[in-house]
């Protein structure tokens, strides 16, 4: 909302010396939030003035159009200093426009000034003469549109030489709001200059309190079948108007100011009037209408062709005004083209109506219509306002279209009854904590147009009909405490008693954080949008899982029209971008919400809002949402270890992505199980299914050199992703510590040849089983293939570490444990030891 | 030496003359203070202190001597043995110390050389931003609330007073799942974990709910479809908004330095009433606008105040539809935007940089905030 600061003060009587800064600060503190103070005429520099035109030479150029050559008295000092030098001789200006006489007062702008959007002014030879200055329109002057050519003042505006700043009100402040949607009154300089009495403690006159003719039979016939939709119509008549009527200057530069434009008188009044009262007006052209104006609902599929010129096709819901030619408008929400009045209207026909809000919500929805009138309309206007705001519009329009206001006054319908609201007296203590006595309160609560009453321990307030919103004692309590200032508001912390601290779970997730940061990731976060063409590129099966991403209905990208239920096509797009951007390696991780979508979708119900759903009902809820547990992915590609001084360095593979894993098991107690797998979009010799227990947690490996290509990343590029609930469900609470025994180790070696398809995890669990309670731990170190090893086979070293609790072992127990340990492995996978 | 010499040749007994003895023991102690190096050493060792140096075969004969002889020449080969056992020793001490000065200096490295021979890891600042609040509030007795991001409408609007025809329910343009008629949606606020905690605890209760959240807003510098909120919620027996001023002051003052402060504007959102925006006081000029010299502060573009928030005390008709009740409790809840927090806190300019997942970005914060 917009609203000129001389306007508010037409209906505020605030302090002259109160400054625009001032008037926007409490009207912010208030709760009409400042968005911007436009100071008037900012953007032009003087010198612009009021001028007499002393001559008019009309001439007629080679291009075939006429110019007028001017001499124009911009009174002596300015004459002088600008025209021969002489004070009583005008200055010379060519002008382009034709709309004026000698002895017209009009707005010179003279060499040296500044027009909007930086139009310097000086004194220039054009068409055979020096113009030392112009004439200016409403346009140049950012006015507004010009109606025929430049401004022509009225002859008692001023002398020439006057100031025009001044004269044209240029210097106007503008003060623009945030409107809260619940505060439509203030989207009108009636709801804003009150606001600003109260903000002032000062008088306000209200522009809707005005006489009004009383309703008879004589206007024209109005017949209301949806009075719930359309409680309150007024029309009036206008007749002999003059369709060519300028609207005055004051009227079209506070509708600019206002943020609208300038249209045409009739149309403009309308506007004025809305902005005004903050009642939406229509106009008719009465010639056009035919017969009696009807409300009704529309019936589903019928045909309207809005002033807009967009043919619209009608739902069942939508309001309509017709006359007996069928629909003529979408009832407070755009008029229709067959009625739209035109430059020959002559006869206006003037609609003032209060509409069901949320019918004009939800058709403005729908037709996807946003307007001045709409937003009124659907946030709830006053609806005791239409019959002062109709005669507001007839008295302008008759004012300065000429014309007459037809005899008759058609009401139909009334204002509802005001809703009372009770509310504990001492309620606006108890809720803001600040210390407000009764008195303050009823005070207040007058303030905004309640009537008080008290009753017992209860004031009854009864609240003004521009007020829709206040409906319950807490909307009250706002009101009172906004006027006694939020500013007032004491400082008291509250002492919750102790809280359990953060989840078991939200703990073990920074750890996992700090680990893997820990390891040289660097974490990332990415857009969860995925369509098909993401998992396609990452050659996932029609019936994998991950496939079942969340269809969104609306979604900004067709490509990626779902939430998705795995990070890899988002992480690997962050690795693809660092490649892109010249990085020489990439090492990052993310963990994130995936969703896979019900397999049969549930409808999660909309229960009533008076009390809780029922535990059952609330089950049938969460039963229609998707599983969506929180996942860890990580990518990297390229050096690990960087090449430096110290050698050549090592690039990531296959067994840094596992080991990613590993080692965040490790940290957390969980025995983890590697296996080989085959799962896209991982190299299908370098995938390791990650286990605990009998669940899989995800996968890890190499990417698919095809999907490397594919996305723009390098050979090798290693990946994991894991079900990350499931990893940290795993995790044991309380570790038993160890016992340390301080005997003597001994290490003992050996090689074991296998068949190559052997793991070498199975292996070492053989070995594990086998050497009993004194292996204290086993490590592979060695993996050799070749010539010394049976065709098909391969030597694995493992280097075992054993020790007693309690003494030193002899060469011989040593020896007989690594000797059980190397059975165990040759009765299970046929090893023997490599000579 | 066990036992005497058997092979006692008298035609040597002549060196243990007195200037023989010395003789030779300054033959030693010329030798062992010419060795250059400790190599050298071991040599002169083997030659003048080993078996067969001159001095050890003057000391066995000194049991052929005649007994009356004996004492005299073994004090004389004895002091000469020890002379040169202790040059030995100093001359050794000397070239050690010599040997590791050399040592170390051949050792000596260029300690500026790089030393990382993988790069640093790092934590997303969203994640340690969100946790930074999360311990404001646990330190304060608070519990870390989270719920699911696919959430059911009834939750994400209705139970926070947002009617199918509020208005404020096309103002946050919500993304739908499909089919629409299931009624779920991606939350567009973090709004239904309180709800949820309402619905599943019994009050008194104190949370803050971070975490993702969805709105149809193009990708700009700064718009995103998604964005990251905390929002409070404290429910007790005579919670007031002086609670809710006092909790959002002490935050701002954790997060932002001693000092800054918060004010109240009047405002509106469904779930709240009476509501407010919550503004901060800017912690870089203080409140002034800008410094001595008149330039304007580029964090709050000299407003002195940032737009940090919106908070309220919760409607009634919240808490009757969470089953909460209104006529013993109250309750006070707030809401801001982590991204937009994080942004003027650290000067970011961009708020796509939270998203593009450039390690670069999160590099620049470390493992916390
Ligand atoms: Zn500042």
């Amino acid at each position: 909302m917009r609203a000129p600061v001389s306007w508010i003060r037409e209906y505020a009587d605030l302090p002259a010396e109160a400054t625009s800064e001032e008037i926007a600060r409490r009207l912010t503190a208030l709760g009409l939030k400042l968005e911007a103070l436009e100071v008037g005429g900012a953007d032009i520099t003087g010198p612009l003035v009021v001028g007499r035109v002393l001559t008019k030479e009309p001439e007629l150029q080679k291009n075939g159009k006429t110019i007028n050559w001017c001499t124009v008295d911009v009174g002596p000092d300015l004459n002088a200093a600008n025209g021969t030098g002489e004070a009583d001789q005008g200055v010379g200006i060519v002008c382009g426009a034709h709309n004026f006489e000698v002895g017209d007062l009009v707005v010179v702008v003279l060499p040296g000034g500044v027009l909007p959007g930086g139009f310097a002014i000086s004194a220039r030879k054009t068409y055979g003469h020096i113009s030392a200055g112009m004439i200016c329109s409403a346009r140049e002057l950012g006015l507004g549109e010009d109606h025929d050519g430049i401004i022509v003042l009225p002859a008692d505006a001023g002398e020439p030489g006057d100031d025009a700043f001044d004269v044209l009100g240029l210097r106007e402040d503008v003060i623009e709001m945030e409107i809260n949607p619940d505060r439509a009154y203030a989207l009108s300089l009636r709801g804003v200059a009150r606001e600003a009495a109260t903000a002032f403690g000062v008088g306000f006159t209200d522009p809707v309190d005005r006489p009004v003719p009383p309703a008879d039979d004589a206007g024209h016939p109005v017949v209301v079948d949806d009075p719930e939709g359309c409680p309150v119509f007024v029309a009036r008549l206008v007749e002999g108007f003059d369709p060519t009527a300028p609207t005055p200057d004051w009227m079209a530069r506070r509708i600019v100011q206002a943020g609208m434009r300038p249209i045409s008188l009739a149309v403009d009044v309308t506007n004025y009037v809305m902005l005004e009262t903050g009642r939406p007006i229509h106009g008719y052209d009465a010639d056009k209408v035919r017969g009696a104006l009807r409300i009704r609902r529309a019936e589903e599929g019928e045909r309207l062709t809005t002033l807009d010129g967009t043919e619209r096709v009608l739902s069942a819901e939508d309001l309509l005004v017709t006359d007996d030619s069928g629909p003529i408008g979408l009832g407070g929400v755009m008029g229709g083209e067959t009625t739209e009045m035109s430059s020959t209207t002559t006869r206006v026909l003037v609609e003032a109506a209060h509409w069901d809000p949320v019918s004009m919500f939800r058709t403005g929805r729908r037709h996807r219509i946003t307007s001045e009138a709409g937003k009124r309309n659907e946030r709830g206007a006053d609806p005791a306002t239409c019959e002062a705001a109709a005669d507001r519009v007839v008295e302008l329009l008759t004012a300065h279209g000429g014309g007459t206001a037809a005899p008759g006054t058609t009401v139909v319908g009334a204002p509802p009854a005001r809703r009372v609201v009770r509310m504990a007296a001492d309620l606006p203590a108890r809720v803001t904590g600040m210390a407000i006595d009764e008195a303050t309160t009823v005070a207040h609560l007058e303030a905004v147009g309640c009537l008080v009453e008290r009753d017992g321990a209860d004031l009854v307030a009864t609240v003004p009909l521009w007020r829709p919103d206040l409906t319950d004692p807490f909307d009250l309590v706002e009101e009172v405490a906004r006027l006694v200032g939020y500013d007032r508001v004491p400082a008291v912390l509250p002492r919750p008693v102790g809280g359990r601290g953060l989840t078991r779970p939200q703990q073990l997730r920074r750890r996992v954080g700090r680990l893997l940061a820990g390891a040289g990731l660097v974490e990332v976060v990415s857009m969860p949008f995925v369509g098909d063409g993401d998992l396609d590129a990452l050659e996932i099966a029609p019936d994998d899982p991950r496939r079942r991403w969340v269809p969104l209905a609306n979604p900004l990208s067709t490509e990626q029209p779902g939430y998705t239920a795995t990070l890899l096509p988002g992480i690997l797009r962050a690795a693809a971008r660092n490649v892109g951007r010249g990085a020489d390696g990439v090492a990052i991780f993310e963990t994130a919400t995936v969703a896979f979508a019900p397999e049969d979708g549930l409808e999660a119900p909309i229960y009533g809002v008076d009390d809780r759903p029922t535990p059952a009902e609330l089950a049938t809820l969460e039963a229609a949402l998707p599983r969506q547990p929180q996942h860890l992915a990580v990518v990297l590609a390229g050096p690990r270890e960087q090449p430096g001084w110290y050698g050549p360095g090592r690039d990531a593979d296959w067994a840094d992505a596992i080991d990613v894993v590993r080692r965040l098991a490790d940290d957390l107690h969980v025995e983890l199980e590697v296996a080989a797998a085959q799962v896209a979009p991982w190299h299908p010799g370098r995938c390791a299914e990650l286990r605990v227990g009998d669940t899989v947690l995800g996968h890890a490996g190499e990417l698919h050199p095809r999907v490397c290509a594919a996305l723009d990343l390098p050979r090798r590029t290693a990946v994991v992703e894991v079900d990350l609930d499931a990893l940290l469900a795993a995790a044991p609470e309380v570790v038993v510590g160890p016992s340390l025994s301080s005997y003597p180790v001994a290490k003992e070696d050996v090689a074991l040849v296998v068949p190559a398809e052997v793991p070498a995890a199975a292996v070492e669990r053989a070995l594990r089983d086998g050497a009993g309670d004194l292996l204290e731990s086993v490590r592979l170190f060695d993996v050799y293939a070749g010539e010394q090893v049976a065709e098909g086979h391969r030597s694995l070293a493992f280097a075992l570490r054993l020790r007693a609790p309690d003494r030193t072992l002899t060469d011989e127990e040593a020896a007989a444990a690594r000797d059980a340990a190397v059975a165990r492995a040759a009765e299970l996978y046929g090893a023997h030891q490599r000579s | 030496m066990s036992g005497p010499n058997t092979e006692y040749d008298p035609v040597e007994v002549t060196p243990l003359k007195a200037e023989q003895v010395a003789a030779m023991r300054d033959e030693a102690l010329a030798a062992i203070a010419a060795a250059a190096d400790l190599e050298q050493l071991k040599q002169v060792r083997l030659d003048h202190a080993g078996d067969r140096s001159p001095l050890a075969l003057a000391n066995r004969e000194i049991g052929a001597l005649p007994p009356q002889a004996r004492k005299e020449a073994g004090q004389r080969v004895g002091q000469a043995r020890g002379a040169v056992a202790k040059a030995l020793a100093e001359r050794t001490e000397v070239l050690e110390a010599e040997h590791e000065a050399r040592m170390l200096v051949e050792e000596t490295v260029d300690v500026t050389l790089p030393t990382a021979r993988s790069r640093r890891g790092a934590r997303h600042p969203l994640t340690t931003g969100a946790e930074k609040i999360a311990d404001v509030f646990v330190a304060m007795g608070w519990e870390v609330a989270e719920g699911p991001v696919v959430e059911a409408e009834w939750l994400n609007f209705d139970a926070l007073n947002l009617g199918p025809d509020h208005p404020a329910r096309t103002m946050q343009d919500t993304f739908w799942t499909e089919p629409a008629d299931n009624h779920v949606v991606l939350r567009t606020h973090t709004s239904p974990v309180q709800a949820r905690t309402m619905l599943t605890r019994e009050p008194p209760f104190y949370v803050v709910c971070p975490g993702r959240v969805f709105r149809t807003d193009e990708y700009d510098a700064t718009h995103s479809p998604m964005f990251h909120q905390v929002e409070g919620l404290a429910i007790d027996e005579g919670i007031t908004m002086a609670h809710l001023k006092g909790t959002l002051d002490h935050f701002a003052a954790r997060m932002f330095g001693e000092g800054i402060t918060t004010r109240f504007r009047p405002s509106y959102f469904p779930f709240t009433e009476p509501s407010a925006e919550v503004d901060l006081v800017c912690f870089v000029c203080r409140g002034a606008g800008g410094d001595e010299d008149g330039t304007t502060c580029r964090t709050c573009r000299g407003e002195g105040w940032i737009e940090w928030g919106g908070c309220g005390v919760v409607n009634p008709r919240v808490l009757r539809a969470c089953g909460v009740d209104a006529d013993r409790f109250t309750g006070f809840a707030f809401g801001m935007g982590i991204d937009r927090t994080l942004m003027f806190r650290h000067g970011i300019e961009d708020l796509r940089y939270m998203f593009e997942g450039d390690q670069r970005f999160a590099t620049t914060f470390g493992s916390d905030l």
